[in-house]
């Protein structure tokens, strides 16, 4: 570790700079902006993602080579986070009993016809 | 607060029990003492970190439990096959079939499984213990006072009544008030805590303490399959915990997450309870199917066909155990849509698992099969699993589940695939890792009974209740005095005493085997056909298992060995072998969390803050506990060597 | 258990205890991600699920939250100093610095009691809604994990203050740092989807 000698670990200070901003963006977004609402949710989980990202690779030292330990820590975070977005994005996907997205006519129009063969029966 | 109040009174069955509890208790205690073995006791078995020992006490526990669990589903076939005899009344027909579930899966199949992989899996790889021994010993006692406390419930306070997979709003505080289903959450939060932590511990020792020249593609299939597993232990397990704490929060302090007050959404602890409920199956099956391709490859004497296939099969089944949870309740009233999503990653699943039963299948193609015993489940799994997977899924399919649903036909497929799947496994792992563990090889006569027995048992309890479910007999129902359903059910029930009558024979042949059996002379205890480095140890295994490691650098590298004339043991390569030292700390801090819990499952905080400020205290001292165990002398090594090779 | 010991790198990951250690832990955040995860997905489900409790628009101050994210994020940096001054090889430095990171890392813990006892008072608990039970959880879990950092780091100072820096002592300190960042991360999380997109909604 060649920057382990320096006084000060730039990327260390660059990676705290980077979350503030990040945070300030993120904040400005969400309360000050005029941006419809979809687009702030994603643009600032984006930016929380990003942010996860200086944590882990800047501080956290997830690919450090010394460490012996390969993909290892890097693997677990990845399949974490991807288990962490099947559960999230699942849950509200099943909890939502597939009926409310979608408020075209259209989806009544099925409901209806549904409803009708239930009827029919 | 009146001991009445919490003892369990009314029921004579109960009675027996309480009376049959305190006499095997008394006889323990009388012969512990009486052949002073209390000493023996604390300091070869309750403060080991032996890993070997550690498996022992699983197994040990999980035949217990297997009893406990069996004797749990004799009574409900008693009463289904009469039900006018008033044997069980609903209450306790409600509260056995909970039990049963719970101990089946969560205290017996994974104890089982991981206490063989405590045993092997170092063995396999050539590692000296796991890579850490204290929290192997913490993993145990959490599970054993997670077990001690769910059992306990029949005598104390209630056993819960709300099935194995305790559906919101019945298991809430509003509709099941009482300890009973605080001891089923209590039971598997502190067992859960053990199961994932023996995940950290394995992963890491395989990943971290393989012989030398060992790749990821060199292990054993076994030693696969339980890293594959402990993947989707650690990623499995953290929701079962939430799930738990959750429905323990609305219990006990009055939260919302599942009530019907509140807008809280009970649905959500069946979505919550199987995300983490169907990654659980695999982590039951997939060692089930490591242990069959060792058995099957070593009594085929051929090597397993397909060796990479079956392990990018493992981890395809591994990642799309995540995908298909909702298939538990596609009659929860989801659109099509959904539904149709889980449907078709469900039947996914059937490839894989496929690819794996047709190598095995080419692994016996040609080859001179010597029928042992555990060839024997081995060979007796792979038609009874299929039948199992097939209806699987045909549940699988959205639509026709809704007639399948909570029937018998459900009930029929899922003992299929975990009897013939992870029981039949559990057996043959058992007998065939036997020699290993105890010096000597189960009697193969009576273990032949056995199979035969439960082996024909198990079809004729099971394959009936398809039919049963067809019929439209609902699972968890206690009367059944249906005209039609009458004669299959009385079937059912004569198999199920098939079976326990194979689990009597089989414990015997343990007590006769330990009397009669011809003591192992070498390692390679089934005919010189051992192929992984398990077998190339000296039986009984020293407490260090390997006095020199071999260079590994293909699979199954003791039949090269062999051929070169190698063993474990080469005189001039010998070093002082680093062991961690015996510790009571993982018995006391558990015993503490187990008595947090028991204070929780009765809300009497007082005990449960004083449980857990001693658990701290143990914590904190183990930080401060700096004991980097002790090694052992060149000497020791080599007098134990050719004292048990006999040079 | 091998006792070879590299002569060059990081002291923690000399040893093959000191590597196997990391690597746990490593496998144990993966392990956290899930169990957050969830909780995340009960919020997420459970959200304007209020009942007859305040809605969280009416409750959520944005100043406090911001003041919070900031305390964390200057911890989660101080920690990352901590360790770069035990890389090397400077025990005051690192003492220095993580005391620097519990003191930022107490404030945090200090807003958000009052926090929720502010919110408790303006009729939002546990019980009054499943929202603010999933709302509650969430954020509490955090808050004890940070509670428990915070008691487990005061135990490793005291350690270092007895050994020096050591292959063992040095482990430790690196994960207890993996865990501090490792919570920060969370609470990125949870400052974005609990309170910006409450504030939203």
């Amino acid at each position: 570790m060649a920057d382990s000698k320096k006084r000060v670990p730039m990327n260390h200070v660059i990676g705290f700079i980077l979350s503030l901003v990040m945070t300030l963006v993120a904040a400005w977004a969400a309360i000050q902006s005029d941006l419809p609402v979809t687009w702030v949710i994603i643009g600032i989980m984006i930016l929380a993602l990003l942010q996860a990202g200086v944590q882990l690779f800047m501080f956290m030292h997830v690919t450090e080579a010394s460490s012996g330990n390969g993909h290892v820590p890097w693997n677990m975070m990845f399949h974490g986070f991807a288990l962490a977005g099947i559960i999230v994005a699942g849950s509200l996907f099943v909890m939502s009993f597939g009926h409310d997205h979608g408020d075209t006519g259209e989806h009544q129009q099925h409901e209806q016809q549904e409803s009708e063969d239930h009827s029919g029966h | 607060m009146h001991i009445t109040d919490i003892l369990v009174t009314g029921e004579p069955i109960i009675y027996g029990a309480m009376v049959s509890m305190a006499l095997v208790g008394i006889a323990l205690l009388f012969i512990l003492t009486y052949f002073k073995k209390w000493k023996w006791l604390w300091s070869e078995w309750l403060t080991t970190v032996d890993h070997k020992k550690i498996g022992v006490m699983y197994i040990l526990s999980a035949l217990l439990m297997l009893f406990r669990g069996g004797v749990d589903a004799m009574m409900m076939r008693v009463q289904l096959a009469f039900p006018d005899l008033g044997f069980l009344n609903s209450q306790h027909y409600n509260e056995i079939f909970t039990t049963h579930g719970t101990i089946m899966i969560i205290f017996m199949a994974m104890p089982f499984l991981i206490g063989l992989m405590n045993i092997i899996v170092p063995l396999q790889i050539g590692a000296r213990d796991f890579a850490f021994p204290y929290l192997n010993a913490l993993s145990f006692w959490s599970f054993f006072f997670g077990m001690a406390l769910f059992n306990i419930s029949f005598v104390i306070g209630g056993s819960p009544d709300a099935g194995w997979t305790s559906y919101t709003p019945l298991s809430g505080a509003a509709m099941s008030p009482g300890p009973g289903q605080n001891f089923y959450l209590m039971g598997l939060q502190l067992s859960g805590i053990g199961t994932l932590a023996t995940g950290i511990n394995l992963m890491v020792t395989i990943l971290k303490m393989r012989a030398p020249g060992m790749k990821l593609f060199h292990m054993p299939i076994f030693t696969w399959s339980t890293l594959v597993t402990c993947f989707i232990i650690v990623f499995a397990f953290p929701i079962l915990t939430v799930a738990l704490a959750l429905l323990t929060i609305d219990r006990i302090f009055g939260a919302q997450f599942f009530t019907l007050t509140g807008e809280g959404l009970p649905m959500m602890w069946a979505n919550l309870f199987w995300m983490w409920g169907h990654p659980e199956v695999y982590i039951v099956i997939l060692p089930a199917f490591g242990i069959f391709s060792e058995v099957i490859a070593t009594f085929a004497k051929k090597r397993l066909f397909g060796y990479n296939v079956m392990v990018w099969s493992m981890i395809v089944i591994a990642l799309l155990s995540f995908l298909v949870w909702v298939h538990h309740f596609f009659t929860m009233g989801a659109g099509a849509f959904v539904n149709s999503v889980f449907s078709v990653s469900t039947m996914l699943i059937a490839v894989p698992t496929g690819v794996k039963i047709f190598n095995w299948l080419a692994t016996l193609y040609k080859s001179k099969i010597e029928f042992t015993v555990p060839m024997l489940w081995s060979l007796a799994f792979i038609p009874s699993f299929i039948l199992g997977g097939v209806t699987g899924v045909m549940l699988g399919m959205a639509a026709a589940d809704y007639q399948f649903h909570n029937s018998y036909f459900l009930i029929a497929h899922f003992h299929y695939v975990l009897i013939a799947g992870t029981v039949f496994a559990c057996f043959a792992g058992l007998v065939f890792w036997y020699p290993k563990m105890f010096g000597h090889k189960m009697n193969e006569r009576l273990g032949k009974w056995a199979f035969w027995l439960f082996f024909f048992g198990f079809h004729v309890c099971f394959f009936p209740q398809y039919f049963l479910g067809l019929d439209g007999m609902p699972r968890r129902l206690f009367i059944t005095n249906v005209a039609e359903w009458l004669p299959l059910n009385v079937i059912s029930t004569v198999g199920a005493f098939g079976m326990g009558l194979g689990f009597i024979v089989f414990v015997y042949n343990v007590y006769y085997s330990f009397r009669y059996s011809a003591r192992e002379t070498t390692g390679d205890s089934w005919n010189g056909n051992g192929r992984t480095l398990e077998w190339a140890t000296t039986t009984p295994v020293p407490y260090y298992n390997f006095a020199t490691v071999p260079y590994v650098d293909e699979i199954d590298p003791y039949i090269r060995m062999k051929e070169e004339g190698k063993t474990t043991f080469e005189e001039d390569k010998v070093k002082p072998i680093h062991m961690p030292s015996y510790t009571g700390q993982p018995f006391i801090m558990m015993a503490f969390l187990g008595l947090a819990s028991f204070g929780l499952v009765f809300e009497w905080m007082y005990v449960a803050v004083f449980g857990l400020i001693g658990a701290v205290f143990m914590m904190i001292r183990r930080s401060f506990d700096y004991d980097d165990g002790y090694y052992v002398p060149v000497e020791e090594i080599k007098r134990t060597e050719k004292k048990a090779r006999g040079l | 258990m091998a006792a070879e010991e590299l002569k060059t790198g990081p002291l923690e990951y000399r040893t093959q205890e000191g590597q196997m250690g990391i690597m746990g832990f490593w496998i144990f955040l993966g392990a956290e991600v899930v169990l957050f995860a969830t909780l995340f997905a009960t919020y997420a489900v459970l959200f304007g699920r209020t009942a007859d409790a305040p809605l969280p628009s009416e409750l959520f101050e944005p100043g406090i939250v911001l003041v919070m994210t900031f305390l964390l994020l200057t911890s989660s940096f101080t920690c990352g100093l901590a360790i770069h001054e035990m890389r090397r090889g400077s025990v005051k430095g690192l003492i220095l610095w993580m005391v620097i990171t519990l003191a930022l890392g107490l404030g945090f813990l200090g807003f958000e009691i009052y926090e929720f006892v502010h919110y408790a008072h303006e009729g939002a608990t546990i019980q009054s809604s499943a929202f603010w039970s999933a709302f509650f959880i969430l954020a509490g879990t955090h808050g004890l994990h940070v509670t428990l950092g915070i008691g487990w780091a005061i135990l490793l100072l005291i350690q270092i203050k007895q050994r020096g820096l050591t292959n063992v002592t040095s482990r430790k300190f690196f994960i207890i740092s993996l865990y501090w960042h490792f919570l920060d991360v969370i609470w990125i999380f949870i400052f974005t989807s609990v309170y910006l997109i409450g504030m939203v909604i």
